[in-house]
């Protein structure tokens, strides 16, 4: 029941426009990367940043936008002998999963043709499950607010704080916790953010972790082992699992 | 049939059902009518589940409505507003639907998608549908499963008087096989056509509940939206005057 949700949800999306743009506009950015950035190591490094700030707010704003769009048929499927869960887990997928879609042919078509290196395809890999983990945000944005300023906006405050404000936090407090052994520390600020682990995780294939310092350094012990890996990718699916499982906990008992 | 128990539902301070316990039949087709804000909409959406109560019970049957979502395969329902996903057809809209239900009802009702000639707007997306257009799929969607309770919310708004026409007389055949019909309404003249019994609601408290027969008998009027229109004003009357001291 649930695959036939996600069924028509992507059905539904793939055949709008604005799934179309951002495929597009990615697809424009990565040639251009890849053509005018020199190397295709340096287009990767550029793809990277872009993907790190593009991806999250696409999926934030996109899916919390649509939540809203929905609400009405989504109050019709809830009348209809459904589980709560099910309707909106399969919401979820549908959407993460069309926006997946599109990365895959905005940025996963040139990664194939210019740099179908390991960090190429670390770099692919790491934006479809911030994808994933952003969406979830979003629907946990959508499902506490009251409406859908206040939805967007909660959804525009999550992107904040990851793609810009928490390094800063970050860099702040191992500024303040300086004479403390920061291996532990830096390890658990950069698991509290997301986009820190995913920009982590490539930069570490990259071998260019000698030019992030003594942190750099750091973190290619801490993180450039298997086990480092292992732990990324665990912290990153509780980064998925736990915000799921928190808007299922909250839509199961929300009045519609 | 539909039965409620001390349903209670506030929103913040507002109580929008104040304890209300009423019992309905099949073979009734029930107006819910009062003033904006009198708790219509929010007994609606409890029946669905949609709205979940702060305390009371609801059962169809003698079973729980509250923590039996499989119950809901019984009840159809139209919304006040239908709006379906932008890029849908409205023919996959219905498998979509009838996919959804499969296996929880015994046949299909298809006699409105016949009437409303759904057929021919098939290929269209829904987001081309007029809201009349709309309003006509949600009914269709409504009444497809041969539902034992159809739930309307403002079901001749926006239709034409053509069409109006053709959901009050399916709405009145579904009732005189047996179901039960809740409905709401600020048209009462289309109540008239459709209703058996009118539920009237204020502040969440039910005012009173009787059948339209019954009522018109006893006031001599012919006109349900002045039997209705005399009972709020006196409800408002009687509201403004002070209380009598004791004797």
């Amino acid at each position: 029941m649930m695959l036939r949700i996600v069924k028509y949800v992507v059905g539904d999306i793939l055949r709008g426009r604005i799934i179309f743009g951002y495929a597009g506009v990615l697809l424009a950015a990565s040639f251009g990367l890849f053509n005018f950035g020199g190397d295709a190591a340096k287009g990767l490094v550029g793809l990277l940043s872009l993907v790190l700030l593009v991806v999250p707010l696409v999926s934030l704003v996109f899916s919390t936008i649509h939540f809203y769009n929905s609400i009405e048929f989504i109050e019709l499927l809830a009348a209809q002998p459904l589980r709560r869960s099910t309707l909106l887990l399969g919401q979820m997928m549908g959407v993460a999963l069309a926006l997946v879609t599109a990365l895959v042919a905005g940025i996963g078509l040139p990664i194939l043709i210019y740099a179908p290196t390991v960090t190429g395809l670390v770099l692919l890999a790491v934006s479809l499950v911030l994808t994933v983990v952003f969406t979830g945000l979003a629907f946990l944005a959508a499902v506490l607010a009251r409406d859908k300023a206040r939805g967007v906006g909660a959804a525009l405050l999550i992107w904040f704080y990851f793609a810009l404000l928490h390094d800063g936090v970050t860099l702040y407090l191992l500024f303040l916790l300086e004479d403390f052994p920061l291996e532990g520390i830096s390890l658990g600020l950069i698991s509290l953010n997301p986009v820190d682990l995913a920009r982590v995780l490539v930069l570490l294939q990259m071998d260019v972790s000698a030019l992030m310092g003594y942190t750099g350094s750091m973190l290619k012990n801490l993180l450039g082992t298997g086990t480092g890996i292992a732990f990324a990718s665990a912290v990153l699916a509780a980064w998925i699992a736990l915000p799921v499982a928190l808007t299922l906990w909250v839509f199961r008992r929300k009045d519609l | 049939m539909l039965e409620a128990r001390s349903l209670t539902k506030t929103f913040g301070r507002l109580c929008a059902l104040d304890a209300l316990t009423v019992r309905l039949s099949g073979g009734q087709s029930v107006a819910l009518i009062g003033p904006n804000g009198a708790g219509k909409t929010t007994f609606i959406k409890c029946v669905l589940r949609l709205v979940l109560p702060d305390s009371g019970e609801l059962t169809l049957d003698g079973a729980s409505l509250l923590d039996n979502p499989a119950l809901r395969s019984r009840i159809g329902y139209m919304p006040q507003i239908g709006r379906f996903p932008d890029h849908l057809r409205v023919g996959q809209l219905f498998e979509l639907m009838r996919e959804i239900r499969r296996g929880t009802h015994s046949g299909t009702d298809e006699d409105l998608i016949e009437a409303f000639r759904i057929d021919r707007i098939a290929h269209q997306t829904a987001r081309t549908l007029s809201g009349g257009t709309r309003q006509k799929v949600s009914a269709c969607l409504a009444l497809l499963f041969d539902p034992d309770l159809l739930v309307l919310d403002e079901p001749t708004a926006g239709l034409d008087p053509v069409s109006a026409e053709i959901l009050t007389e399916k709405v009145r055949a579904v009732r005189a096989k047996g179901k039960l019909v809740l409905l709401t309404s600020h048209i009462l003249s289309d109540l008239d056509e459709i209703a058996t019994d009118v539920l009237y609601l204020i502040e969440g408290r039910m005012q009173f509940y009787r059948p339209i027969a019954e009522m018109k008998a006893e006031s001599g009027e012919t006109r349900l939206g002045r039997i209705v229109a005399g009972m709020m004003r006196q409800a408002a009357a009687d509201a403004l005057r002070p209380e009598e001291p004791a004797a």
